[in-house]
């Protein structure tokens, strides 16, 4: 066991973690953060996304000790500081782009770290760069529909029905 | 238009702040002060004699403070089956045991043998490693028509063989049906493969057991649809606890497709072993371990025969099916090929004469249970594609030759010949509407754009009816349930006018907390936010059936409905008595009780609190408070249908399929919440064309799993899928539940893999090679390619 020191949602944290513990389990078990979530063993389905120094990472692939002394963002770091829903969060209630809710974060996350560096994607980049995130509930039309709102296009045009 | 928050409205989920803020609570979000961590240890091979088990090492290492194997279950029950089906020969279905853990033999690879319990999860996985298992491997059972020889190796010993069952239905028609074929004009034959799915919802199953010795109360926080039948299954079959003295929770619950239906050995072993050991235990499941262990889906191989007369009428059908089981049999997996199979053989048709045979067979694979549509989808998919190969052979439009065998509106309620009467549907509707959506009329002209690019395109129709909402419980219960199938409801009314309402259905993604909300505000003119909708704990709702099979407005909709039409009633009263009037001179509209033709008027809460504070209060006819319980047994199914279109471009260079529009015009009735439906159908199409396309569960010849992780068992991601048009414009209410809903949930996953290859094969037929007239799924670019080399 050794102790490990990064910055989680703005915050100076540290715990005790073993060299395999990974930075899902640390964040979910010794921080308590349980907005990441854990869907697969072999880093496909996206759903423990976090942003380490801002880029997009599965929580999954990397050592809890290999992130020591970097900022940290789950989906507990993304609303506003006044607690509303962000710009993202709220398109994906708006657009329904969320049933069971597991696979959100990630989701969610993901989204955040494209149109940091493409405001306003097309469709295609859209669905490109949500490949890494597997979404079993909503068959991606209401995600890719709410993530277009969320860069301030207009979806009105999208077939919903 | 409703008022935001009623029938008809989009209401945004009110679910979703917590899920998108990183609040919801799962299973595996639930931690329990000293804890322990259960890690299993499960079959590496398929069929095997257990010679030993040495558990001695491994109960030495540190934090470790048991080893359970079977020994440890002894005088425990095995994990029983909820649906006895009864064979064509009038004998019931042969039903091996099922032990919580492996008693002597294994039967497939994942068959849990020993589990290690420890202070952490890392020391039960470490321990783990040291325990001494002995297996002699015995040849698997995987062929189900080679599981059939009668020299072929048994996956149960105590079995006469790996039949579970010879089932035929309707089995005073086969005669009948033979006649039929005898006479027809033209008759069409088709083999296909219904792929086995793995349901994999995002969430992986937990449980967590805890007890408390100084009460004899056991809880079971579990990832379930359904809580009750869960508490009633493990309660009273295995481990033999009244439900007094057992909880069961389903909190947020991420996804379920049917896999989280069933009782499973984890969720009996977490409440065993924290009884025996005086701690909580918590098992979670890794994807992996999914793989091996969830109940999966499909796997049917089947052949269909078509009768048509010289007009090119559906005179008969006939089918075989063969239907794996698996290894033993999860809850509801009998029914699955049978009651939910052959009832729908009738599809949308007139066809007077159908026989459906099914044996059902044990293998050494996991056990096959409901998959989202369970028997529905299987049952579409061979009725619409041989309809389709019908029309090719005979030089029709499929979709004219649909309509010509269509139940004509005026022809219901309609008795098919496979049992089940059809209330209400439009099936002219919806074909009519599905062309005008998915712009039909203008395909001819992008096929030839297609073409200029040298790709192939296609146009795939696909019609189907579901039967949702299972029930009455006496029928299903003559058909072999071994329960009942209504649903409850509580609807409590607070002093100051809130409403808790507590449901035996259970959201795990369907949207419950906002639509149920939405029925209920509706019905007494209130807004939705003050009403609040718990589901998920035992000790809170009253015994319901939980959510699947598309019946959770359908039926615990009716019974929020039913509750709050006696919450009125009694309302009504109160308010009676408050204006001095007779009761039936009240009327409640927007939250206010007015005397018919007067300006007297008391408004909710007025109503509310009389009943909590009766000072003025006519106690001696009518008991204080407001609270009202429902069980509601419907009286029928509900039949939802739909037309379902796809357009494919098929790459003959390579194989490879693109879906560049889906349609769908859908029949579900009455809607509550239009956003919702929608969602739910897009969902079912993902899943539909993912089974269509590139889903498929492969055991190797020596039973081992190969698609065994979301690298090998490939599943839809976002750039695999086009943007969908779903339409529920075409409406028959149901005639017999009080809000003329039919459900939603699985129409997707039903109507849309016929759809798939019937547009594939569609392109492949218009670009001149008319030889190829079937590819079994998931149709790959390496099925595809091969067929056309």
């Amino acid at each position: 066991m050794a102790k490990v020191t990064m910055t989680v949602n703005g915050k100076t944290v540290s715990g005790e973690v073993e060299g395999r513990t990974l930075l899902s389990t640390f964040l979910r078990d010794g921080l308590g953060l349980t907005g990441t979530h854990v869907g697969c063993d072999t880093s496909q389905c996206g759903a423990c996304t976090v942003h380490v120094d801002g880029k997009q990472v599965k929580g999954c692939t990397v050592f809890a000790m290999d992130v020591a002394g970097a900022e940290v963002r789950t989906i507990e770091g993304m609303a506003n500081a006044d607690g509303s829903l962000s710009r993202i969060q709220q398109a994906f209630q708006d657009h329904h782009g969320l049933q069971c809710g597991f696979c959100t974060p990630g989701m969610v996350m993901a989204a955040a770290s494209l149109l940091a560096v493409n405001p306003k994607p097309s469709e295609a980049e859209v669905r490109h760069h949500l490949e890494g995130n597997i979404c079993r509930c909503t068959g991606y039309h209401n995600i890719v529909k709410a993530v277009l709102a969320a860069s301030g296009q207009d979806v009105s045009q999208i077939a919903a029905e | 238009m409703p008022k935001d928050g009623g029938i008809g409205a989009s209401t945004k989920r009110r679910e979703d702040v917590r899920f998108l803020t990183g609040k919801g609570r799962y299973t595996d979000d639930i931690n329990i002060r000293g804890q322990a961590y259960a890690w299993f240890i499960r079959s590496d091979v398929a069929h095997g004699k257990i010679n030993s088990i040495n558990t001695a090492a491994a109960e030495a290492m540190p934090g470790v403070a048991k080893v359970f194997t079977a020994a440890d279950f002894a005088g425990v029950g095995g994990i029983p089956c909820g649906w006895q089906v009864t064979d064509r020969f009038g004998k019931p279905m042969q039903e091996p045991k099922h032990p919580v853990l492996a008693d002597g033999k294994v039967r497939h690879v994942g068959d849990p043998i020993a589990v290690v319990v420890a202070d952490t999860l890392e020391q039960a996985r470490d321990a783990a490693e040291a325990v001494e298992i002995d297996i002699t491997q015995l040849p698997p059972v995987l062929d189900m028509k080679a599981a059939l020889a009668a020299d072929a190796p048994k996956v149960h010993e105590e079995l006469t063989s790996n039949l579970c069952y010879d089932w035929g239905f309707v089995e005073e028609n086969k005669a009948a049906v033979e006649e039929a074929f005898k006479d027809a004009a033209h008759v069409t034959t088709l083999e296909l493969v219904n792929n086995r799915l793995v349901a994999n919802p995002m969430e992986p199953r937990v449980a967590v057991g805890d007890y408390e010795s100084h009460s004899g109360q056991h809880t079971l926080y579990t990832t379930s649809q359904n809580p009750h039948v869960i508490r009633l299954l493990m309660g009273a079959f295995v481990l033999g606890i009244p439900e007094h003295k057992l909880r069961v929770v389903a909190p947020d619950v991420g996804g379920g497709f049917g896999s989280k239906i069933y009782h499973y050995a984890e969720e009996a072993f977490v409440t065993f072993a924290a009884k025996t050991l005086g701690r909580p235990v918590k098992w979670t499941s890794s994807r992996s371990e999914a793989f091996i262990s969830d109940a999966q889906g499909r796997d049917h191989v089947t052949r269909i025969e078509l009768a048509l007369d010289a007009a090119n009428n559906f005179t008969a059908v006939r089918t075989e099916t063969y239907a794996n089981m698996g290894a033993y049999l999860s809850t509801f997996a009998p029914s699955i090929p049978t009651w939910l199979h052959g009832t729908l053989m009738a599809g949308n048709y007139r066809t007077p004469l159908i026989y459906v045979n099914v044996k059902a067979v044990f293998t050494n694979t996991v056990p096959v249970d409901a998959y989202r549509g369970a028997g529905r989808p299987e049952a579409t998919y061979q009725l619409e594609r041989v309809i389709d190969k019908a029309a090719r052979e005979l030089g029709v439009d499929p979709v004219a030759l649909r309509r010509q065998n269509f139940i004509q509106p005026d022809q219901f309620p309609y008795q098919t010949p496979v049992a089940v009467v059809y209330d209400t549907g439009n099936y002219t509707a919806t074909m009519d509407k599905l062309l005008e959506i998915s712009d039909h009329a203008g395909f001819a002209a992008r096929a030839a754009e297609s073409a200029a690019r040298g790709k192939w395109r296609g146009f795939g129709i696909a019609h189907y009816i579901e039967a949702c909402g299972i029930a009455p419980s006496n029928l299903v219960g003559q058909l072999g349930a071994r329960a009942g199938l209504y649903e409850s409801a509580t609807v409590r009314v607070n002093a100051t006018g809130s409403i808790s309402v507590y449901t035996g259905s259970h959201s795990h993604g369907q949207g419950h907390e906002t639509s149920f909300a939405q029925v209920v505000a509706e019905m007494i003119g209130l807004d939705a936010g003050q009403i609040e909708i718990v589901h998920g704990d035992t000790s809170n709702t009253p015994m319901g059936m939980g959510t699947y099979g598309s019946r959770s407005l359908a039926v615990g909709g009716s019974a929020i409905v039913k509750a709050t039409n006696k919450i009125i009633n009694k309302a009504k009263k109160i308010a009676a008595h408050l204006l001095e009037a007779s009761d039936s001179d009240i009327e409640l509209k927007d939250g206010k009780f007015t005397v018919a033709g007067t300006d007297k008027s008391v408004d909710w809460v007025g109503v509310t609190l009389a009943a909590y504070v009766p000072h003025n209060y006519p106690l001696e006819n009518m008991e204080p408070g407001l609270e009202e319980t429902a069980f509601y047994d419907p009286s029928n199914f509900t039949y939802p249908s739909g037309a379902y279109g796809c357009e494919v471009e098929v790459d003959p260079e390579t194989g490879k399929v693109d879906i560049l529009a889906f349609s769908a015009a859908d029949d579900f009735g009455n809607i509550v919440n239009p956003m919702i439906v929608e969602g739910q159908v897009q969902g079912g199409l993902a899943q539909g064309i993912g089974q269509a396309l590139m889903e498929n569960c492969v055991y190797d010849e020596n039973g081992q799993l190969l698609s065994g992780s979301f690298m090998d068992y490939a599943m839809p991601r976002a750039d695999d899928l086009p943007m969908f048009k779903v339409d529920h414009s075409c409406c028959t209410p149901c005639t017999h539940n009080p809000l003329g809903v039919k459900g939603c949930g699985e129409a997707g996953a039903i109507g849309s893999p016929p759809a798939v290859v019937n547009a594939v094969i569609d392109a492949i037929q218009r670009a001149g090679r008319t030889d190829i007239t079937h590819i079994d799924m998931p149709l790959t670019p390496s099925r595809v390619w091969s067929a056309l080399n």
